[in-house]
């Protein structure tokens, strides 16, 4: 208990700092375009990381997390937001889920 | 300034509205996972209310049932969120300086990505109480959403969160794709990514890794190898001819027009910064 009540706060520490820091004392910008590509370039790599291979288990079925996945990569090619992705993929996983039900 | 009136803590609230109900669903998605993972109820509310990161959450608590250890869970969610340095870097450019210090801690709290989005995207003068109503009415989506999702969990059809399992990477695709159809840096970073997270998962003796590692290689190798192959370009590099000075300037402000609804910070930083070169060499000029 207490190592998931230090990893709560120590996950909030470091949510908060790359938010605050810029905001209060560092204003100016990076100039080192090497490090600001990087910067830049890594978040992508991370969630990128983060949705693959690991999207295929993320349901109960492979065929309906492809099926997810298919619908979520298509709408948000077509620049829809946030929440239409979202939600489109999770009523596809779940058309999916329901269909195997009954098969 | 203009007659124009202020931005309200009530302009912002509403504008937060949908942000809110966005937020309900993904948490809600969250609350789930935490108590799934066999956490107590207290866990997934203390993180919601203290971290206010979408992305950051769903890694650290799902590391955390994995077993990492508490570095490992810190160093990830410290990567995932070195995002918000730069996203807190241009708002800091946007606020007036009578906002001080304390303001500005408490604003760097609700820094969430759409949170910034809508203050950015605002072409009047920001205010403290603009900026707080929207995240105020986020805030509260994201924890009712984390509520709700980690006490009905029991009520929620298996089928349902089983489906519910794919939102957050949906938000992560919705996240990443746009980007990635734009420049074909970004699309280098991504397929280097998912081939290292592939070959991390899938080799024998280099899946015994855990996922919070092979989250941080796979970013900073793709993104130390697509930095040296095409660098992120900025504007202000571009060479300008003094002969088409003033075109340029004038297509730099139509640019700007355009873009508004779907910027990002750094195009219009160098949006910004190359129409006031132009100007000043316009200036010369005449």
């Amino acid at each position: 208990m207490l190592k998931l009540m230090i990893a709560i706060l120590c996950m909030a520490a470091v949510s908060y700092i790359p938010r605050m820091l810029p905001l209060v004392i560092f204003r100016g910008k990076i100039k080192n375009n090497f490090v600001k590509s990087v910067v830049n370039y890594m978040p992508y790599g991370i969630l990128s990381a983060m949705i693959f291979p690991e999207v295929l288990y993320s349901t109960g079925h492979m065929i309906s997390a492809v099926v997810g996945f298919g619908v979520a990569i298509i709408l948000s090619w077509r620049k829809l937001g946030l929440l239409p992705v979202a939600v489109c993929s999770t009523a596809g996983v779940f058309l999916v889920e329901l269909i195997l039900k009954f098969c | 300034m203009t007659l124009e009136k202020k931005l309200t803590y009530k302009d912002g609230f509403k504008l937060g509205i949908p942000i809110c109900l966005g937020y309900f669903s993904v948490s809600l998605a969250f609350g789930l996972m935490a108590m799934q993972g066999g956490l107590p109820l207290w866990a997934p509310l203390l993180t919601s209310l203290t971290n206010f990161t979408g992305t950051g959450q769903f890694a650290g608590i799902s590391l955390f049932i994995s077993g990492a250890s508490i570095a490992e869970i810190t160093f990830t969610v410290l990567m995932i969120n070195i995002r918000y340095f730069l996203l807190s870097m241009s708002v800091s450019q946007k606020l007036p300086k009578e906002i001080g210090l304390g303001k500005r801690l408490l604003m760097a709290f609700g820094m969430t990505d759409e949170n910034f989005a809508v203050i950015y995207a605002q072409s009047r003068q920001l205010t403290f109480p603009f900026c707080i109503g929207v995240m105020t009415s986020s805030y509260m989506g994201w924890f009712g959403g984390t509520l709700v999702g980690a006490v009905l969990q029991n009520i929620i059809p298996a089928m349902l969160t089983a489906a519910l399992g794919i939102m957050i990477y949906a938000m992560f695709v919705a996240i990443v794709t746009p980007s990635a159809k734009e420049s074909k840096a970004v699309l280098g970073v991504v397929v280097i990514a998912v081939a290292i997270s592939c070959l991390f998962r899938y080799t024998p003796y280099l899946n015994k890794l855990s996922k919070g590692w092979v989250y941080v290689i796979a970013g900073l190798v793709s993104a130390v190898v697509m930095a040296l192959i095409l660098p992120y370009k900025d504007e202000e590099d571009k060479p300008n001819s003094d002969e088409n000075v003033q075109d340029s300037s004038e297509e730099s402000k139509q640019d700007m027009l355009q873009s508004e609804q779907s910027i990002t910070p750094n195009e219009l930083d160098n949006a910004c910064e190359e129409l006031m070169t132009n100007l000043e060499k316009g200036d010369k000029l005449c």
